[in-house]
């Protein structure tokens, strides 16, 4: 059963069906040999233009997509904006309204504000890719991920995926919960009462519970996530101390003795050292923390396939590049 | 001059009016009710009221006018304008203009651009404190002699209770309502939506219910302290209409206002990060707007007030977190409120009494919210079943930010009038004015 992807932006995993994610997964795991390659290129975007734009300060991410796009053969342009100038002067709508009137294919944008891609989606021609918006969502990293965890466990239904720390301001928790459950798996979350909300525990109608510790979260989990602490987040008071934090919430090898033995360990990085995961954990041989950043340019090169070039079965029969298929009519967006 | 509404359906429940009445407007008056078959006075002009609600003039005690000050977003003629279309007689106008209103000369200056206007009513609030800082009290004996109804600092709450207390007390040395806005910062601050599970899903940060509750209930256990006259504004939680329910069954001097927004529409509405859909309070779950409407229902609910809110465009067209809070309301405001009557929530009495009888006895404008003899002539007159469509580009106000954009209705106001004067009349209604046009020549 061939599953048509034709969205027209990526905004958020909670607008994706099953099928659109395992198609998602698949194209990208074409896509994943490309990068092992000597020469690590196809022609499958030649002609098409990407735009970064990324108001939020990021290496990885915009690295990843920048690496993606260029190995598709897209032209990729990256243009990073400091919040703070831009709330003195133009807005996101304008600087989006100048950027389509160089008609680029696709704009990936990182932003600080929840909701900011639906703005650009609103307005622009160009495909939209939410790169992380706020505390709302971040798609390729839930992607990347899942990629990560079905190379490593060959599915991701039925798993026991534990995610740990800051969920309230987490847009990464939120779209791994998503596709986690949409996939079939368990999610069990656990942090600071703080940091998770109860109702969170209603953001899918199944497959999510809260657990009361780290502890109750991982026992028996095939999965661990750990969710990076975001230090400058301390000011608003939302656990006493890092020493604390690292303490009751980090992760710690006695918890990981609890995990399905062959339990892996993911974290969508920086990591803080020794506060949220004990170094040895992050560099233990359980860790796929550098599967998930090679994973990250698959998945994203995927993406950027699909929304600026067309079907994966075109990218399948014609390597040297198909023709863009012809855009649906444009939609209004959901979720 | 003398103007007649024929055959209309008069519902007054300031008098316990409910039935078929002519009614007579002299030199801006009113004349008294009379039975639908005794003749026009000869020199009377005749508007042919058949099929329509004849009430006392509507009355909107929570509006943003925005001049002085922020004369791009609304003025208080456009806001006039847009009030009368929407069927209210008289708005009160609340005092967070720049400058504020905290002295007599911007009161002063809100009641000329009103009468400059001659649209509906403008009354002024003054604010509670100095600049709404919170800190010192603004000069509401001064500002009550120059025309203002009530003191508020909507939109910056008091934070403190002690200030509050003082407030409350020194109001009522004048007899001036303190109408308060209740939201503890403390819970709230940051917060762009309700918190809850759509917050949760969008990633925003919540204000979380409680907030406007701690608040409600800080106000009530003030008014016992104080006896004074408090006004809770747009109460939007279950929370908070608790608490005014318990004040009003201690006989405390305790009202609140509702804002059809908060009934009609949820939190779910904000998940395409339409800035329309962003005001403060925020648009609740479903659980508040049940209690609304039981609110609404069982008397809890004093007034319908619209909060009308006007923002430019440039300025809603900013991020979710950017974009300032409120929408316009004025025009919508009694569509809506039909849709309650249509759902058996509210009787067309009730709807009277939440929009026109109680909002005059709240902010004490005597000779308004009642059709009696000797009273001011505003008159609000409604068809219940009239069918229309809200269209936002079409709204007399300056600006467009409502949610209510294309959202189809049943009943609406069709005229207003304001002191004896048709200032406002529903262009499928013209044959009102034929029907003046022919019994002036009779």
């Amino acid at each position: 059963m061939p599953t048509v992807f034709n969205h027209r932006h990526l905004l958020g995993i909670s607008e994706l069906s099953a099928g659109e994610i395992t198609h998602l997964l698949d194209t990208a795991e074409t896509f994943r040999d490309v990068s092992r390659r000597e020469i690590k290129k196809v022609p499958a975007l030649r002609g098409r233009t990407v735009i970064n734009l990324f108001f939020e300060p990021s290496t990885r991410t915009r690295t990843s997509f920048e690496i993606a796009a260029k190995r598709l053969s897209a032209d990729a342009i990256n243009i990073s904006v400091s919040t703070s100038s831009v709330s003195k002067g133009e807005t996101l709508l304008d600087t989006a309204r100048n950027l389509e009137a160089m008609s680029p294919d696709c704009i990936v944008l990182r932003h600080s504000m929840a909701g900011a891609p639906y703005h650009l989606a609103r307005i622009c021609n160009a495909s939209i890719v939410n790169a992380g918006d706020g505390a709302h969502e971040h798609p390729t990293q839930a992607l990347l991920d899942a990629l990560t965890i079905r190379e490593r466990k060959g599915r991701i239904a039925g798993l026991n995926v534990a995610i740990i720390g800051d969920m309230l301001h987490s847009r990464v928790a939120r779209s791994n919960i998503y596709l986690l459950t949409k996939l079939g798996a368990t999610v069990r979350i656990a942090g600071p009462g703080t940091m998770v909300p109860k109702e969170f525990a209603e953001l899918v109608d199944v497959g999510l519970r809260i657990a009361p510790s780290v502890a109750e979260a991982v026992s028996g989990a095939d999965v661990v996530m750990i969710l990076r602490i975001q230090r400058e987040r301390q000011d608003a008071a939302f656990f006493p101390s890092l020493r604390e934090y690292a303490i009751h919430y980090g992760l710690h090898a006695d918890h990981l003795q609890q995990a399905a033995p062959d339990a892996i360990v993911m974290h969508p990085g920086p990591i803080n050292r020794g506060i949220e995961i004990a170094s040895e954990l992050a560099d233990g041989n359980q860790s796929l923390i550098l599967d998930q950043v090679a994973n990250g340019v698959a998945v994203r090169m995927a993406v950027l396939y699909l929304l600026a070039g067309g079907s994966r079965d075109g990218f399948i029969e014609e390597s040297n590049g198909p023709a863009k298929p012809e855009r649906k009519e444009r939609q209004g967006n959901k979720g | 001059m003398k103007l007649l509404i024929i055959n209309g359906y008069v519902i007054d429940p300031s008098q316990g009016v409910n039935t078929g009445r002519n009614l007579l407007i002299e030199d801006g008056r009113l004349a008294g009710l009379f039975d639908v078959s005794e003749p026009a006075p000869a020199d009377a002009e005749v508007l042919d009221a058949t099929g329509l609600i004849v009430a006392p003039g509507f009355i909107d005690l929570h509006v943003h006018l925005r001049e002085p000050g922020q004369e791009y977003k609304e003025t208080i003629a456009s806001g006039a304008a847009a009030a009368v279309a929407g069927g209210w007689t008289s708005v009160c106008a609340m005092p967070n203009t720049d400058p504020i209103n905290d002295s007599p000369a911007v009161t002063r200056f809100i009641i000329e651009q009103g009468q400059r206007a001659n649209l509906a009513n403008v009354f002024p609030i003054g604010s509670i404190t100095k600049g709404g800082e919170g800190r010192e009290l603004a000069e509401m004996g001064e500002m009550k002699r120059a025309g203002i109804v009530a003191v508020s600092d909507d939109g910056r709450p008091v934070p403190s209770a002690g200030m509050m207390r003082r407030a409350m007390e020194y109001a009522s040395g004048f007899d001036l309502p303190v109408v308060d806005h209740c939201e503890d910062r403390s819970l709230a601050a940051g917060g762009v939506m309700h918190e809850g599970r759509w917050s949760l899903v969008l990633g925003l940060k919540g204000m979380p219910a409680t907030a406007e509750e701690v608040d409600a209930i800080r106000d009530c256990a003030l008014a016992k302290l104080t006896g004074a006259r408090v006004h809770l504004a747009h109460v939007s939680t279950r929370g908070a209409l608790d608490a005014v329910r318990r004040a009003k069954e201690m006989g405390l001097q305790v009202t609140c206002e509702a804002a059809p927004h908060h009934w009609t529409l949820s939190d779910e509405a904000v998940k395409t990060y339409d800035t329309n859909n962003k005001m403060s309070p925020p648009l609740r779950s479903q659980d508040h707007i049940e209690a609304l409407l039981e609110g609404l229902s069982d008397g809890t609910i004093d007034a319908i007030a619209t909060d009308h809110a006007p923002h430019h465009a440039d300025e809603k067209a900013l991020e979710f977190d950017q974009a300032p809070f409120g929408i316009t309301g004025l025009e919508t405001a009694i569509g809506l409120a039909f849709e309650l009557v249509h759902q058996g929530v509210i009787t067309l009495e009730r709807l009277v009494e939440l929009c026109s009888t109680k909002p005059a006895k709240i902010f004490g404008l005597t000779e308004r919210g009642t059709l009696a003899k000797g009273a001011w002539a505003d008159v609000t007159l409604l068809d219940p079943q009239f069918q229309w469509t809200f269209d936002v580009s079409a709204s007399k106000s300056k600006s467009r930010n409502s949610p209510f954009t294309g959202r189809s209705m049943t009943g609406a106001a069709v005229a207003t009038i304001v002191g004896g004067r048709i200032v406002y009349l529903h262009p499928d209604f013209s044959r009102l004015t034929r029907l003046r046009t022919n019994a002036a020549t009779r």
